[in-house]
């Protein structure tokens, strides 16, 4: 067995309401930052999950992400696995 | 006897004290069900009421649905019970999948917390049955979280089928289609944003919402509806 962490990244689909992200860049400009657009604000999961191999391991990740950490209607997920050395 | 209509408190819930009152005001026996229980008590309908279940973590809604009461609840839902979800309670419902579609922000970032005015666009639901298609009722909102979204799909499958319960007569949220409640195929389960239980009387501003309340106990006497054990079949 291995360990893996998993960092997932999750955000807004487009066309669904951001509006944190639209907050966000509207105040940007007033620190003088005028060259700031798409600004989007999302969520960051980390996890640890054991397993026999990677693909095991982010099968299961997908898997949470479709059944909990993430609502499909509405937000699409991001997963980045690495295996723990030693 | 009365019918008795089933109250779901999740901890987090703070609507539940309105509901309970109103469905005692229209003679239903209030039964209240914890999010721990295995059983539903063989209450004839329920109510998941409003609030910020499980603190509404990770989603609103999100978590609720793992709670040991769901599944019987589910299962109730699925043999036709009627089942209306009020603000939170409408979020748990999609979460959990017995709605389809989601809430997200309000358009414009507010929380919103004011009187709107309601189209009634179907009565056959337990939440309208003593309703007339094109009643204007007026009711609060009371949301942060209330923007109504769903598919392209299931936008034309909820036009094709009747299920827009209630519309916004002015959009307050950015709700697709102006959307405040729906309900599932099998017309039995119904969730909607505003909150019925707080506008049944005069003294509260509005006593509108008392047809959806009085509804809601009748659902109750007349048990599973003939609607959702065809579409089961």
């Amino acid at each position: 067995m291995a360990r893996y962490e998993a960092r997932i990244e999750i955000t807004h689909l487009p066309g669904i309401l951001d509006p944190q992200g639209v907050t966000v860049e509207r105040a940007l400009p007033s620190l003088g930052y005028t060259n700031v657009s798409r600004v989007r604000v999302g969520k960051s999961i980390r996890l640890e999950v054991t397993a026999p191999d990677e693909a095991t391991a982010r099968s299961q990740v997908v898997e949470m992400c479709e059944r909990l950490l993430a609502n499909t209607v509405i937000e699409a997920f991001e997963i980045h696995l690495a295996e723990f050395a030693g | 006897m009365a019918p008795r209509v089933g109250v779901v408190v999740f901890p987090g819930t703070n609507c539940e004290l309105d509901a309970i009152y109103a469905l005692e005001y229209f003679g239903a026996e209030a039964v209240t069900l914890f999010h721990a229980d295995e059983s539903i008590q063989g209450v004839d309908a329920v109510i998941l009421p409003g609030g910020f279940a499980h603190g509404d973590y990770l989603r609103t809604g999100a978590i609720a649905q793992f709670s040991p009461v769901m599944e019987s609840l589910g299962k109730f839902a699925q043999d036709g019970g009627p089942v209306v979800g009020i603000c939170n309670g409408f979020q748990i419902l999609c979460e959990s999948g017995l709605l389809p579609g989601a809430l997200q922000k309000n358009a414009g970032l507010k929380f919103l917390c004011k009187s709107v005015t309601l189209r009634v666009e179907t009565s056959a639901t337990p939440l309208t049955n003593k309703a007339n298609v094109g009643d204007l009722l007026e009711i609060p909102i009371n949301h942060f979280e209330g923007n109504y979204t769903c598919s392209a799909e299931t936008l034309s499958a909820l036009r094709d089928q009747d299920r827009v319960v209630v519309r916004y007569l002015e959009n307050p949220n950015g709700s697709i289609d102006s959307i405040a409640g729906i309900c599932n195929e099998a017309r039995n389960v119904v969730g909607l944003m505003p909150h019925p239980e707080r506008a049944i009387e005069s003294v509260l501003g509005s006593s509108d919402g008392a047809v959806m309340l009085q509804s809601i106990v009748a659902s109750a006497v007349s048990g599973p509806t003939a609607t959702s054990a065809a579409s089961r079949g």
